[in-house]
């Protein structure tokens, strides 16, 4: 890492909700310019985390610094961050421009910069002259554009994104994956990413965090959380896990311990083998099929459907097969070998 | 059920000619008579009603002065009872919709809906004793004693529920995300209160005015406990259909408050404001 300071730095961060322990003590530092992603199920913290950066819940515990700046007790209106909102959080009385204008407008910027600036902003999120709409006359992925720009206009140090891409379908949202990271690189700002999407969080992302009950489980860069799971629960939550432990992990690998084989690494040819397969689930571009080992352990194998015609497809099951892996592939969980 | 389903237009006659017959003959037709006996007279010695048209009622209450002189004190308190509803209402509904726990905001909402079950009368006379020299308001902070302010207070104190309810119905449907959204732009909370909370609130609050507004405008039992001898519009119908036995005369005094109500609801469509309810 280098000299300066890091944009957002945790430490010993802690939230309590009467009983319930949202956040059990985080410490993390995220750089400058890094476009990073907060990864967990829900309820895993990771959100209540964004919020305490953002300002919005006080900690219970633990110190947030922004660019080298204690901020843990400063409000919402006082840091030099911006938020992008699960449901936009877009004001209905006020039209697209205005909305993008009131960050602006409450620092006292002058207007006409203030509506060079506004526009500007919507220009870059691919809506130029939709200022004068209300947000409710606009769609899901247009209203997440403005959303975008009113937080962007302000010039932040660092912008927080909320599940942005929650509500949008499936295609939309994955073209917002791409303009987003565009836009990230096209700026520069620390991008603060909360995902429940482990695509999203993997292609998006220069490093992950994978949240698990209230702690980071893992943090690295997307190729180091999915080849190198420090925990079985990232190996489960990042991908398909296929652990082998215990008996199966000592028959099939020759040692003790966790160890996971990613479903797309495996080779699966028919024949006597070493298991039945279970399931088989088409799904285009490829196949799960689901295999229980005579060893013990349920895998799940992905296969490319290249060869078209392999019309006995549904007949599989219950056929047996061969699993077949390279020893590289097999991944020891909480030893890393990337660094 | 068959038929129904393929004669729509059926179906819905079936299912609105009950609330329309309500509407037209109970509603629209009362006020239609009102309207309509406006424009006759009374009959000085018999004291019977004429059903000729005339102007005279009409020209009565527009040439003298005492007339004005009461619409003019009945509109300035219904905009005192709403206004001081507005400042009352804003901060309790805020507290319950956004800060008090679910808890509390249940306790609350019973808290406000309560007192509407208590009869009218009692709320008011309950006041008069309040209010009276020598009575406990007095021995604590002191009475402005009965008359045209105290009118004011009670019926402010009458009509705050019908002001706060659609008030916190507005801010329930506020997320609470959009206040996060404000102070993340940099807005402070009075700030926030101005330029977000307020705008969206503008319809709930034209809502609450319309009932706090037209109940305070038609008012004559509270004036006549608290008022001492103040006189509103509603006294003066009172008056003329009791003692004075003129129910042409009554009606065309009614129509005031009519009008003035007429003439807000337009205003306040005029303003967009219902539009976004």
């Amino acid at each position: 890492m280098s000299t300066t300071e890091p944009a957002i730095a945790l430490s010993g961060l802690r939230k309590t909700f009467g009983a319930v322990e949202a956040v059990a003590g985080i410490d993390l530092e995220i750089a400058d310019g890094e476009f990073f992603s907060m990864l967990g199920p829900s309820g895993s913290g990771k959100t209540t985390v964004l919020r305490m950066i953002a300002g919005f819940e006080l900690p219970t515990a633990g110190t947030v610094w922004l660019s080298g700046r204690d901020v843990t007790r400063q409000a919402p209106y006082e840091r030099d961050v911006n938020t992008v909102f699960q449901d936009y959080a877009l004001f209905p009385h006020l039209s697209v421009l205005e909305n993008v204008e009131y960050g602006l407008k409450v620092r006292k910027v002058a207007r006409r910069e203030r509506r060079a600036r506004a526009e500007a902003a919507l220009e870059s999120v691919r809506l130029p002259g939709f200022g004068g709409r209300k947000p409710s006359a606009m769609s899901g992925g247009q209203r997440q554009r403005v959303a975008l720009a009113r937080a962007l206009v302000n010039r932040p140090r660092v912008l927080l994104l909320d599940e942005p891409l929650g509500a949008l379908d499936l295609k939309l949202r994955e073209q917002m994956q791409v303009e987003l990271k565009q836009i990230q690189r096209d700026v520069g700002i620390t991008f603060v990413f909360v995902t429940h999407d482990q695509d999203e969080a993997l292609t998006m992302s220069d490093r992950v965090a994978v949240f698990d009950s209230g702690r980071i489980a893992q943090v690295g860069t997307p190729e180091e959380v999915y080849e190198h799971p420090a925990t079985p629960f990232v190996a489960g939550f990042v991908g398909t896990s296929n652990l082998l432990r215990g008996d199966a992990a000592r028959q099939l690998i020759g040692r003790e311990g966790t160890f996971s084989v990613r479903p797309e690494k495996i080779e699966l040819t028919e024949g006597a083998g070493n298991g039945t397969v279970a399931e088989v689930i088409y799904a285009g571009p490829v196949t799960r099929f689901v295999v229980d080992l005579d060893a013990g352990a349920r895998m799940v194998v992905v296969e490319q459907n290249r060869r078209t015609g392999k019309s006995t497809l549904s007949q599989m099951r219950g056929k047996r097969v061969q699993l077949t892996w390279q020893d590289e592939h097999v991944i020891e969980i909480g030893v890393n070998h990337a660094s | 059920m068959s038929f129904l389903h393929r004669h729509p237009r059926l179906r819905l006659a079936a299912l609105l000619s009950a609330p329309m017959l309500w509407l037209v003959v109970a509603y629209l037709g009362a006020l239609a008579v009102l309207l309509v006996s406006a424009f006759w007279a009374v009959n000085g010695f018999t004291g019977e009603v004429v059903r000729e048209f005339t102007l005279q009622n009409f020209r009565t209450i527009v040439t003298e002065e005492v007339y004005r002189n009461v619409t003019l004190r009945s509109l300035g308190v219904a905009v005192a009872v709403t206004v001081i509803c507005v400042l009352l209402a804003l901060p309790m509904a805020f507290y319950m919709a956004k800060v008090a726990s679910p808890r509390a905001r249940g306790w609350l909402v019973i808290a406000i809906l309560t007192p509407l079950w208590a009869s009218y009368l009692v709320k008011a006379y309950a006041w008069r004793v309040l209010l009276a020299n020598d009575g406990p308001l007095d021995s604590l902070i002191g009475t402005p004693g009965y008359g045209l302010v105290a009118v004011v207070i009670v019926l402010s104190y009458l009509w705050l529920p019908y002001m706060i309810l659609p008030i916190y119905a507005g801010l329930e449907r506020l997320p609470d995300s959009m206040l996060e959204a404000s102070a993340d732009l940099g807005a402070r909370a009075g700030r926030t209160f101005r330029g977000v909370v307020l705008p969206i609130l503008v319809p709930s609050i034209f809502a609450g005015s319309i009932f706090t507004f037209s109940l305070s405008l038609g008012d004559y039992i509270t004036v006549q406990i608290v008022g001492g001898k103040t006189q509103l519009i509603g006294n003066l119908v009172y008056a003329n259909v009791g003692a004075a036995n003129n129910l042409p005369f009554a009606a065309a005094i009614a129509c005031i408050p009519v009008l003035i109500m007429v003439i807000y609801l337009t205003a306040v469509r005029r303003s967009g404001a219902l539009e976004e309810l």
